[in-house]
């Protein structure tokens, strides 16, 4: 049972994205539809549970002068891979997602649990972990990416669900979900509802604020 | 080419309208010292490898690259993934030991930010978006250059507002990265109304 817990406190209580401050570059752009948000998460949790896989069992033959450039040579070897493919059955997809299929490899994700778990645990291990924080980003996205395909253009993974004016139908979609600041906003947003269900991951506040009668404003 | 240096720091700005390097920008913008210090590094890492890279993808990995050697209809342009992040990683470090070397006064200022470098995604991102819209070499010149100030234009922004929120009373919840987003989408809200310009 312990070795599952690997498996879901990144689903929220130790979210990558939320709480670690990890991967958010791709996480905002991918998210303006539901189908490339899918997409992205998709690749991102093949490419991170290989990559873990494949530096937790060469572990121990790494040496630690040369460690960085062997996990980005590794995770850029299986990006290569996963963009190739991408681009060979989902072309269109490819196009939409444009360069941040291959911004994986910089996604500091990856590489962070790359050197932060794969590189101390064992294979098995190592593997649950990688599942279970691509599942929180995948979770983190799909929920972005379905506020704002949604209210951006009304429709759901290219379906339509609520009927546009230019359709003929009611609704006016928000044209500001389809932009980049929404992203932000949003995020923002989600972060503030879960502090609220889990108190415990409030940041303490850096300065205490008091009234000083004679104290000038800073 | 005035055009594309003023598009590239205000509307097509790396990280408010592309995301790129959001983790490292949300990491080192507590302070602004610290902020600034990373700024310069960015620009000047970005103006470096953006045009060295686009000789490495024409020269080296575009379709028939190799003809002059013989082997014509080799297209290695698959490897360019691997080949820019090795530049940048390689750039970094000599950056890093020419700096140590000559200027050490600098080196003290940019050392520690130098290493985070690597793993940004605006500079990756730059030389990503100069292969996909083929600009050539003037072009990348500029494009580094006026990506990495606008990098560094918008972090120090948000260290600037940041620094003044500490004072702020913010709900708890938000307090920290959450307010971080929300002063961010701000920022990208007010660099959105560049979008139009053109010179």
């Amino acid at each position: 049972m312990k070795r599952l817990q690997h498996l879901y406190t990144p689903l929220i209580d130790n979210n990558p994205v939320t709480l670690q401050i990890l991967g958010i570059c791709s996480a905002l752009a991918v998210t303006t539809s539901m189908t490339t948000a899918l997409v992205m998460s998709l690749a991102l949790i093949v490419v991170l549970v290989a990559s873990s896989m494949i530096i937790s069992a060469i572990r121990h033959h790494i040496p630690t002068s040369i460690r960085l450039i062997l996990q980005i040579t590794i995770i850029a070897s299986l990006v290569i891979v996963a963009d190739q493919v991408i681009q060979a059955f989902a072309f269109d997809i490819s196009q939409r997602l444009s360069i941040f299929v291959g911004l994986i490899v910089t996604n500091c994700l990856v590489l962070g649990r790359a050197e932060a778990f794969a590189m101390r645990n064992p294979v098995g291990l190592s593997a649950l972990d990688a599942l279970g924080n691509g599942l929180g980003y995948g979770l983190v996205l799909l929920l972005i990416g379905f506020v704002r395909e949604l209210f951006g253009a009304g429709t759901l993974f290219g379906q339509t669900v609520f009927p546009t004016i230019h359709d003929g139908g009611w609704f006016t979609p928000l044209n500001l979900m389809l932009l980049a600041p929404s992203a932000f906003f949003l995020l923002g947003l989600l972060i503030w509802a879960i502090r609220s269900v889990r108190p415990a991951q409030i940041e303490p506040a850096d300065y205490e604020i008091s009234i000083e009668p004679n104290r000038r404003a800073p | 080419m005035i055009d594309l240096f003023v598009r590239s720091i205000f509307a097509d700005n790396l990280i408010l309208s592309f995301f790129l390097g959001v983790c490292t920008f949300l990491a080192v913008s507590k302070r602004l010292d610290t902020a600034v210090g990373l700024g310069i590094a960015v620009i000047v890492v970005q103006t470096i490898t953006v045009p060295l890279n686009y000789l490495i993808l024409s020269r080296l990995l575009a379709p028939n690259a190799w003809d002059w050697l013989g082997l014509g209809g080799v297209d290695l342009t698959f490897l360019s993934l691997i080949a820019f992040i090795g530049v940048i990683a390689a750039v970094v470090q000599i950056l890093e030991m020419v700096l140590d070397r000559f200027v050490p006064a600098l080196y003290r200022a940019l050392g520690i930010f130098l290493p985070l470098i690597t793993v940004n995604c605006a500079i990756l991102g730059g030389s990503l978006f100069m292969a996909q819209r083929d600009y050539d070499f003037a072009e990348s010149v500029v494009f580094g250059l006026g990506g990495g100030i606008g990098w560094a234009l918008a972090i120090m922004g948000l260290a600037a507002i940041r620094e003044r929120l500490n004072y702020a009373d913010i709900p708890a919840g938000l307090r920290g990265l959450g307010m971080a987003f929300i002063v961010t989408g701000l920022m990208s809200m007010g660099f959105t109304a560049f979008s139009g310009v053109q010179l």
